[in-house]
């Protein structure tokens, strides 16, 4: 028994050492660091609160990038989750070339945070890109996507609204998975498609509503690429997210300590958020099992 | 007499409710029949959407630089390779066939190594019992959720340390140790429905726990492992903050970053270039996922029952 017990850490190994080394000890090495000033040339010097009260009190830059950030996640993630539990209940219908659709609307997803498709999104949304080309057909100006602080920001929220086939794949094996009697006795008790799908529906698929607002949240506060490619963090900081912030404090001006701050107030929203949607999703998540009992 | 009209009345009620019912239901078809041709349209409309970027994408990259933002079609007017042709050289020494093989020499390595950690872990997780399993167990849920953002710079400053920046190491080390805990989470989950027959078998014919992983097990992981590869794979092309933070030599540059570079220094009208370059560093993702989406289909429903 101890010969097997053993066994198993040592399959276990490199999963232990990978999570000390890459994981653990880096986490709490950014805890400490962001206590201190730490240029990468002369050891950390602790200087015990400066950074924080420095970002919370004087940093404008990161008072903008945090503003921009909050509304760029409350932004993206609803209107992505919406829109794919919206073309999951259009494709959970007994139509014909499911599949084919299904493929279709996750192609975008594959390529994902492609630099490719960020490139592509500059094109689309230059002046004279595509998108105001189709605009004009609707006799509507053209819109200065990129040069506008609103509008730049929406931009990016529409490459990653676009993206939402993996979020769309997960909602429809939820919906296919749903008794069809449900409906068929709403039905005949005079419940409209709307009222079923509110009370039907909603109630059943919320574990994997939770789900996919959680993921999508913790990828949203991370969001990098599209910023980074598409409007470099402009105009006047628009599409500035924190982990642009970040990057730059970090990379560029090697300010690790003060980048590690940063990092942590992050680390911080984004743990907090999660801690209330788990903490709330008593009242509202409904799983399967309990109902049976 | 009551008894006739009564008769009477309920013939009648019966005849209305008969032609009130195929009313009904003739509403009801027309209802389905415009609901369906909705659904289509709604659809088909959302899918234009959805791909016609990319459809233009591939057009454009055939067009000259003048046509790019006059035409919105996708068919060029004077389709020309020029984009490609230019593109593949670069403004650097070395062509974009360089920068693919550098992508292939950091995913290779990556792929082996998430491939073979990860069984083993998962295999460790599903099939053994030793202590703090739940806490190890925990910590891999632990890590799916933490944001990548509040490690990265300690593990740069530790990758400093040990001498691997504008090396590959940084991008293999981390996924070679099971770090992907998404895939160990997978791969555990698929091997609890696995039932473990077969394995006894072989531990009484005499294996021990590495052959049976190596000749028992691994066969019935395969279809899972094959999308652990497939994800690990597209992933990996699409990383950019990655080789972003730790090369920084031209030279060792993967196509995400010689893109970057190209929209960077192509001069500013030059636009073919670079679209035809994004084309081609979508295509081995997109090539990649049109050839296995079966796997991915068999992977999850087939697996357990093939062993």
């Amino acid at each position: 028994m101890t010969r097997t017990r053993s066994l198993g850490l040592i399959y276990l190994s490199p999963y232990i050492l990978g999570l000390m080394a890459f994981t653990a000890i880096p986490f709490l090495a950014s805890f400490y660091l962001s206590f201190t000033d730490y240029n990468l040339m002369q050891p950390p010097k602790w200087t015990g609160l400066e950074n924080y009260i420095e970002l919370f009190t004087s940093d404008r830059t990161f008072r903008r990038s945090l503003s921009v950030t909050l509304l760029y996640v409350f932004l993206t993630v609803p209107l992505k989750l919406a829109f794919a539990l919206f073309i999951a209940y259009i494709l959970n219908y007994k139509l014909r070339c499911i599949n084919l659709f299904r493929t279709a609307f996750y192609v975008p997803s594959i390529l994902g945070g492609s630099i490719a498709i960020a490139v592509l999104w500059r094109y689309i949304f230059a002046t004279e890109g595509l998108v105001n080309m189709v605009l004009a057909w609707f006799g509507i100006e053209p819109v200065n996507w990129f040069g506008d602080p609103t509008n730049a920001l929406f931009t990016i929220t529409l490459l990653r609204c676009w993206q939402f086939g993996s979020a769309m794949v997960i909602f429809l094996a939820a919906l296919q998975s749903i008794d069809k009697s449900l409906y068929e006795a709403a039905a005949i008790d005079g419940a409209s498609k709307l009222r079923s799908f509110v009370f039907i529906t909603i109630p059943l698929i919320t574990p994997v509503i939770f789900f996919n607002l959680i993921m999508q949240m913790v990828q949203a506060f991370q969001e990098f690429n599209g910023p980074y490619i598409i409007t470099q963090g402009g105009p006047l900081k628009s599409t500035y997210l924190l982990p642009l912030y970040i990057y730059d404090e970090a990379f560029k001006r090697f300010d690790m300590g003060y980048a590690s701050a940063i990092a942590w107030v992050l680390f911080l929203i984004i743990m907090a958020l999660t801690l209330v949607a788990f903490w709330s999703s008593k009242k509202w998540v409904f799983y399967a099992g309990d109902k049976r009992s | 007499m009551t008894d006739i009209s009564h008769a009477s009345d309920v013939f009648t009620a019966g005849a209305d409710a008969l032609a009130e019912a195929r009313r009904h239901q003739r509403i009801q078809q027309r209802r389905a029949r415009i609901s369906a041709i909705l659904r289509y349209a709604i659809l088909f409309g959302v899918g234009l959407v959805m791909l016609y970027p990319l459809i233009w994408l591939v057009g454009a990259s055939l067009k000259t630089n003048a046509e790019i933002f006059a035409n919105p079609g996708f068919i060029p007017r004077e389709p020309t390779t020029e984009g490609y042709v230019q593109g593949w050289e670069t403004s650097t020494p070395y062509t974009f066939g360089r920068f693919f093989w550098n992508s292939f020499l950091i995913i290779l390595p990556k792929t082996i190594g998430t491939a073979i950690s990860c069984t083993m872990v998962a295999y460790g997780f599903a099939r053994f019992d030793f202590p703090l399993k739940k806490l190890l167990f925990t910590s891999v849920i632990a890590i799916l959720l933490l944001p990548n953002v509040v490690t990265r710079i300690p593990q740069y400053i530790l990758f400093r340390e040990l001498g691997w920046l504008d090396s590959f190491l940084p991008l293999w080390v981390p996924s070679a140790m099971a770090g992907d805990a998404f895939f160990v989470f997978m791969l555990v989950q698929f091997l609890r429905a696995i039932p473990d027959d077969m394995e006894q078998a072989a531990r009484v014919d005499g294996c021990n726990s590495w052959q049976t992983l190596l000749f028992v097990v691994v066969p019935m992981l395969a279809p899972a492992l094959i999308s652990v590869c497939l994800f690990q794979f597209m992933w990996t092309m699409n990383d950019f903050l990655g080789p972003l933070i730790y090369i920084s030599s031209v030279d060792k540059y993967p196509v995400s970053l010689a893109l970057k570079l190209s929209i960077d220094t192509t001069e500013a009208f030059e636009w073919n270039r670079i679209l035809a370059m994004s084309v081609l560093t979508i295509t081995p993702a997109l090539a990649v996922f049109f050839m296995a989406q079966k796997y991915f289909i068999e992977g999850i429903s087939a697996g357990g029952i093939k062993g």
